[in-house]
């Protein structure tokens, strides 16, 4: 038979992968470019007995998504820039509570309202940086619309997994963007749900880590009773300044990601085998760059394209060993220089890298990256 | 016969962290009587706070708790009782806590009249920071960032809650402790957004800054200014000037949110 | 009807005096920081002292 197929904007994409992934809670504040999103949870989500909430500001809607997912529901909130920066408290709650959810974050230009119905893609940073203090971050940077269902069902899976928040970065491009996608067949792609703990209630501890890194959560109204701090806390959930403590819940919460990177990871690789020069490029952008390689490739230049599906936590190995291979690496992003920064890192600059930054609200065209190509060639 | 508080609270918790003198415990004592007068049941049920001394309560007390951020518990509580309504949800926290940091929230779960209670426990003062002052902080008043007398003016919790929609508005103080549990236990009853705002003392931050000798000071005033709201029906403007009232301030009937969404579903659902 | 039993548990205690000021028939009275029983005989079981220590420190059996 053949699959059910529409012509759907991203958003309306990663709504509706929100919904196969099994989100049953959504809580919102209109921003533009993102809005759509909640239109399509609020007609949606109510036909699978799903609630669809429009909080009075950003930081409620974040907020109600948390309380939300301690009853167990998988939960969804959608925002842009200035949304992303208003959330940043709660989502640093959402990391040392431990609490899974996801928020998609189709970003504008900026900083402030900046240009509203112009894309960027300059909340890499914020993505990883953005809530104060150490934690970890798992950011998904979706191209096409296909992409966005797929990445959006595993953005839940990982939120799940991981027991904390994680978000999709689309820009206003790829969100607004309409392209055919064929609907995957319930069960297709996999769909994770949380673990549940096994312990008696009398012995259940929210952050028992004795069993490894990720301690089930139990859901506020079952049969486990327990207690959620945003304070640093022990074992049992309840506060603790204790040194060793605070230190091992830290470490605990940045090695879910490190020790999990071959699960989080995700790349795209196009034509790097035999590369002399690699465009890094994500979301949006890498649709420009991919076409810039095939342009290249015309003219006998050895390029190819090294696309992260996940953004953060950044692919390090990987990156690494391409710049060992190649002469020299370029990284187009709608911004003004942000993930550049990571792929310096990472490379420690054992070639050279050059960026392509825009942030006039329109997208680096392939054009643009043949000529910074020939430029370093 | 003394009233078994230890069923219901964390094993090994107490002493508590707040200041000898310091009313939270009374009212914490009172939403214990409430919920036992009820029949809450401790799995079904979800407390939440924010942040300050009084947001401490959840800690002790032996059900789902919640201690959020700083002003954002009534919108945590939303979700929690959206996704759930099948429980019974409460608030816990101060006036700063509640109406300022938190005033957009708590304005907005008045009006959607979500059937949750809300206990605020107003000592005119941020107490854990210090003693700064709040948007209940008296006129004139002393406070660290008000070292010359409070110019602000002052919010009136009862009434902003009924302005914004709450169908059930209560207010007592910590000296009038079996009130405490009456007009909780009324609130747990009332479907629909219920508001009980607990006058309370800070001696340790408002209480020496403002002329209060000790502990009992606050506490005889909290007594004093007290009306009951039947009997200042024949009290002139001039026997009330400075007085609060106290009792079942405001109750109607709307439609509940969680309700209503039912309602949006079955339409959805195209019943 | 045996007498009333007033405790207080001095590890909870605080010291706020509220419990010895508010008893109508006067059974507590400040040991240093903590509050004590004295007249236990007087107690009227009213209550007050136990419904208003913040601290749980006080038991009126």
């Amino acid at each position: 038979m053949a699959k059910k197929v529409a012509l759907l904007q991203g958003n309306e994409a990663c709504a509706l992968g929100a919904l196969y992934a099994g989100c049953s809670f959504f809580g919102g504040y209109p921003i533009t470019p993102s809005t759509e999103v909640a239109e399509v949870m609020s007609k949606e989500l109510p036909k699978t007995g799903g609630k669809f909430i429009q909080m009075e500001d950003e930081i409620a809607a974040m907020a109600s998504i948390l309380g939300a997912s301690l009853t167990g529901a998988k939960v969804l909130t959608a925002t842009s820039g200035p949304g992303i920066s208003l959330k940043q408290e709660l989502i640093g709650y959402a990391c040392i509570a431990e609490i899974p959810c996801v928020i998609v974050n189709v970003m504008r230009g900026g900083p402030s309202t900046g240009m509203p119905t112009g894309p960027s893609q300059s909340d890499v940073m914020q993505a990883k940086w953005g809530t104060h203090g150490d934690h970890p971050a798992i950011a998904l940077v979706p191209a096409s619309c296909q992409e966005i269902f797929s990445e959006t069902v595993r953005a839940f899976n990982l939120a799940e997994i991981y027991r904390m928040p994680v978000q999709i970065l689309l820009d206003e491009i790829n969100g607004h963007m309409r392209e055919r996608i064929e609907f995957p067949e319930p069960g297709e792609l996999e769909v994770i749900d949380r673990q549940q703990p096994t312990v008696s209630p009398a012995d259940y501890k929210p952050f028992d880590d004795s069993q490894g890194d990720i301690p089930p959560l139990a859901s506020f109204g079952s049969e486990y009773r327990y207690h959620v701090t945003g304070l640093n806390k022990a074992a049992d959930g309840f506060p603790t300044a204790k040194p060793e403590l605070v230190d091992a819940e830290e470490r605990r919460q940045l090695r879910k990601i490190e020790a999990n990177r071959a699960d989080i990871e995700k790349n795209e690789e196009y034509l790097t085998d035999d590369a002399e020069f690699i465009v890094v490029a994500y979301g949006t952008i890498s649709r420009s760059a991919r076409y810039a390689v095939d342009v290249l490739r015309k003219e006998g230049i050895k390029a190819g394209l090294f696309r992260p599906i996940t953004l953060w936590p950044f692919p390090e190995a990987r990156m690494a060993e391409l710049a060992n291979q190649v002469k020299a690496i370029v990284v187009p992003e709608m911004n003004l220089g942000q993930m550049i920064l990571e792929v310096e890192r990472v490379t420690r600059r054992v070639c050279p890298v050059e960026g392509i930054g825009r942030v006039d609200g329109e997208p680096i065209t392939p054009a643009q990256i043949v000529a910074k190509v020939k430029e370093v060639l | 016969m003394a009233f078994d508080y230890e069923q219901y609270l964390r094993p090994g918790k107490l002493p508590h962290i707040w200041c000898p003198g310091c009313g939270h415990g009374i009212v914490m004592k009172g939403l214990i009587r409430a919920m036992d007068t009820c029949g809450l049941e401790k799995n079904n049920t979800a407390i939440v706070s924010g942040i300050g001394c009084a947001s401490r309560l959840p800690g002790y007390v032996d059900f789902n708790t919640l201690h959020t951020a700083h002003g954002r518990a009534a919108a945590f509580a939303t979700g929690i009782k959206m996704a759930k309504p099948e429980m019974d949800v409460l608030v816990v926290g101060g006036d700063g806590d509640g109406v300022a940091i938190g005033g957009n929230h708590f304005i907005h779960a008045c009006r959607r009249n979500i059937d949750m209670t809300y206990v605020l426990l107003n000592n005119y003062i941020y107490g854990m920071t210090g003693g700064q002052f709040s948007p209940c902080t008296p006129v004139g008043a002393k406070a660290s960032t008000t070292p010359y007398g409070n110019p602000d003016p002052t919010f009136d919790i009862a009434k902003l809650a009924i302005g914004a929609g709450a169908t059930f508005v209560a207010r007592t103080t910590a000296f009038h402790a079996t009130q405490i549990d009456k007009l909780i236990a009324a609130g747990l009853r009332h479907k629909g957004m219920a508001i009980i705002e607990v006058l309370d003392d800070c001696p340790t931050a408002y209480g020496r800054r403002n002329k209060f000798r000790s502990v009992i000071d606050m506490m005889k005033r909290l007594k004093e200014i007290a009306v009951p709201i039947k009997a200042a029906a024949h009290m002139t403007p001039e026997q009330l000037e400075g007085k609060v009232l106290t009792g079942i301030l405001h109750q109607e009937e709307r439609p509940e949110y969680c309700e209503q969404y039912q309602q949006v579903i079955a339409s959805a659902q195209g019943d | 009807m045996s007498s009333p039993k007033v405790e207080i548990i001095e590890s909870y205690c605080k010291g706020c005096s509220i419990c010895v000021e508010f008893c109508p028939t006067d059974v507590f009275e400040m040991d240093g920081f903590l509050a004590k029983v004295v007249r236990p005989e007087a107690c009227t079981k009213c209550m007050q002292c136990e419904l208003r220590c913040p601290d749980f420190a006080v038991k009126v059996h």
